[in-house]
């Protein structure tokens, strides 16, 4: 009984924290909200340029997050030995979700920004969004590899297939579907994150879309930052409707990637 | 389901007979592809190590330089665009990151250690299913919505409740950090005590063990290394957040003397100052090298944490 209280005690300020944010930014959300460009410095008009500007990260992040990810978990499931350098890529795995970041921000800097001479752009906060979510990736695909058993790999190899084949033909259509769970939550975790993107490539305030990968952008999670601390007199319902778009995205993709991970888990034959 | 976990079998004899040495296009496919996927699994270590590196270029100027171990470790005046006496201490830094952090620990360990003893122990079936989503979807919501949360709902809940003129202060940041870091601590524990074989349990039941005494004299001592791994990770978490911190703790450079002060937190001093430094500057050097520190502490950190955690999967 006593753990119950303390479940119900976790779960319930949450609860009514998103209650408050339907509450009060309910009333800020319509199509022109979600269409319209921000008027009167900020404090007046739509989050646009914001929206167009997080799918932008998140697209050019994927690219290269999600091919590199689904190779280091192809290599950690299917060919990496048992051995000191294989656990040596596992803690830095682990370690390259755990730097802080506002680390990895400082690392886009350096390296993107400056030393590989991209400027604050598209391209450099995308980078640094894909290195900062890329265990996410690699985790969810090296699992669903390695649900695939291994019987199905060893009847390849016995009809004189290579590895590749046996990858491309048996390993990966059977483990497709868990990897997409991965991707999704990468997408959920690339959308909300500020500090990365805040000095290589999103703008405060930029009311033009972006035309190519070179140019800064505005992004939902940082406009949220900015209209919430930066700007004086925004109406109160701005922030609270920008915050309600934010967390309604994270959540919706977070809970699309459980609801695939149930009916994958209820759909398996073996 | 024979042997799915780790390892794969052997690969197909490399020496085979003169008559199945097959060299064609396949076969180079397949090499290709293993330097390919090789390189995609060293990426990890390469982005380690270039983050080290190139947080490090940074900030190399000001460690030969400007750096005094005393003075930044030491002085709690963090005092970058001073006109005469520019100081980089980040004592006081330290001291805002730590109480926040401490705080969020007070507040996220109960929390997620009832939570995770509940789920793994009590909930059954249709309960256990919604409570574990629910601890998932938690840990989703961006660290920036949180502290959008901090800074309209706690600051004035706080001003009001303890008659206090600011709000954002280590109270408001340690429950901030401690409700975003108890649902993967929640997790991890549960995934601790759901790892302690059911035998145990049996044998204590079998002795006339009530469900509270099994708990406490038998799954817990038996989960603790992976408990204490949650906790570690947690404050790993609490001390590598940013925007949370920095927009509900106040972000005054301050020795705390009550919960009730403001603070200002590692991360966040990096995230607010960086835009307005003049990159190459000294100031900007200074900030990279809290960077470093940074890096090097999550590292043991996450480190330790591993290693605590791998123990009790062998054990």
């Amino acid at each position: 009984m006593l753990f119950l209280i303390m479940t119900a005690l976790l779960i319930l300020p949450v609860l009514i924290i998103l209650a408050t944010l339907i509450y009060k930014g309910g009333p800020a959300i319509s199509w022109e909200f979600l269409f319209d460009d921000p008027r009167e410095g900020m404090t007046a008009g739509g989050i646009f340029p914001a929206l167009v500007g997080t799918i932008w990260l998140v697209a050019v992040a994927l690219l290269v997050s999600v091919p590199l990810g689904v190779a280091a978990a192809l290599y950690l499931s299917e060919f990496a030995p048992d051995n000191w350098f294989t656990r040596f890529i596992n803690l830095c795995i682990i370690n390259l979700a755990g730097v802080p970041s506002i680390v990895h921000a400082l690392f886009g800097v350096g390296a993107f920004v400056l030393f590989f001479g991209f400027g604050t752009s598209i391209l450099a906060a995308s980078l640094t969004l894909a290195i900062m979510t890329l265990p996410i990736v690699i985790v969810a695909t090296r699992e669903s590899l390695q649900a695939v058993p291994l019987a199905f790999r060893e009847a390849c190899w016995n009809m004189g297939a290579t590895r590749w084949q046996t990858i491309h033909r048996v390993v990966l259509p059977n483990a497709v579907s868990g990897i997409l769970t991965g991707v999704i939550l990468e997408v959920s975790r690339t959308t909300g994150e500020t500090a990365p993107i805040m000095f290589t490539g999103a703008a405060f305030f930029l009311p033009f879309l972006p035309t190519s990968v070179f140019d800064q952008t505005m992004a939902m999670s940082l406009h949220l930052f900015v209209i919430s601390t930066q700007v004086p007199g925004v109406p109160d319902h701005l922030p609270y409707g920008v915050a309600l778009v934010l967390i309604a995205m994270v959540l919706t993709m977070n809970a699309a990637s459980i609801g695939l991970r149930m009916y994958l888990r209820g759909k398996k034959k073996w | 389901m024979a042997d799915t976990t780790r390892t794969v079998a052997e690969p197909i004899p490399t020496a085979a007979p003169a008559a199945f040495d097959r060299r064609d296009a396949d076969w180079y496919l397949d090499k290709a592809v293993q330097v390919l996927v090789f390189i995609g699994g060293i990426s990890a270590i390469i982005f380690i190590i270039g983050i080290f590196v190139f947080v490090t270029r940074e900030g190399f100027g000001f460690l030969l330089e400007g750096f005094s171990f005393g003075e930044f470790f030491g002085s709690p005046r963090w005092k970058p665009t001073s006109e005469y006496n520019t100081t980089y201490g980040i004592l006081a830094l330290v001291a805002g990151t730590a109480s926040v952090t401490g705080l969020a620990m007070i507040v996220a360990i109960p929390f997620s250690l009832g939570a995770a003893i509940y789920i793994a122990e009590f909930a059954t079936g249709k309960t256990r299913e919604i409570l574990k989503v629910l601890v998932e979807l938690l840990a989703a919501i961006p660290s920036v919505v949180w502290g959008f949360i901090g800074l309209t709902i706690m600051n004035p809940l706080i001003i009001e409740l303890f008659d206090v003129p600011v709000g954002l202060n280590v109270l408001n940041a340690g429950v901030i950090l401690g409700l975003m870091a108890a649902p993967i601590m929640t997790s991890i524990a549960e995934d601790a005590l759901k790892a302690v074989p059911d035998r145990y349990r049996e044998a204590a039941e079998a002795m006339g063990a009530t469900r509270w005494q099994v708990i406490y004299r038998v799954v817990l001592p038996a989960a603790k290394n992976g408990l204490l791994g949650a906790v570690l990770l947690g404050v790993g978490r609490g001390f590598g957040e940013t925007m949370a911190v920095l927009m509900a703790s106040g972000h005054a450079v301050n020795l705390p003397d009550s919960i009730f002060d403001s603070v200002r937190a590692l991360t966040a001093t990096i995230a607010a100052e960086l835009g307005e430094t003049a990159v190459g500057s000294e100031h900007y050097q200074a900030l990279f090298t809290i960077g470093i520190f940074l890096f090097i502490i999550t590292f043991l950190i996450n480190l330790t944490a591993d290693l605590i955690v791998r123990g009790i999967r062998k054990g």
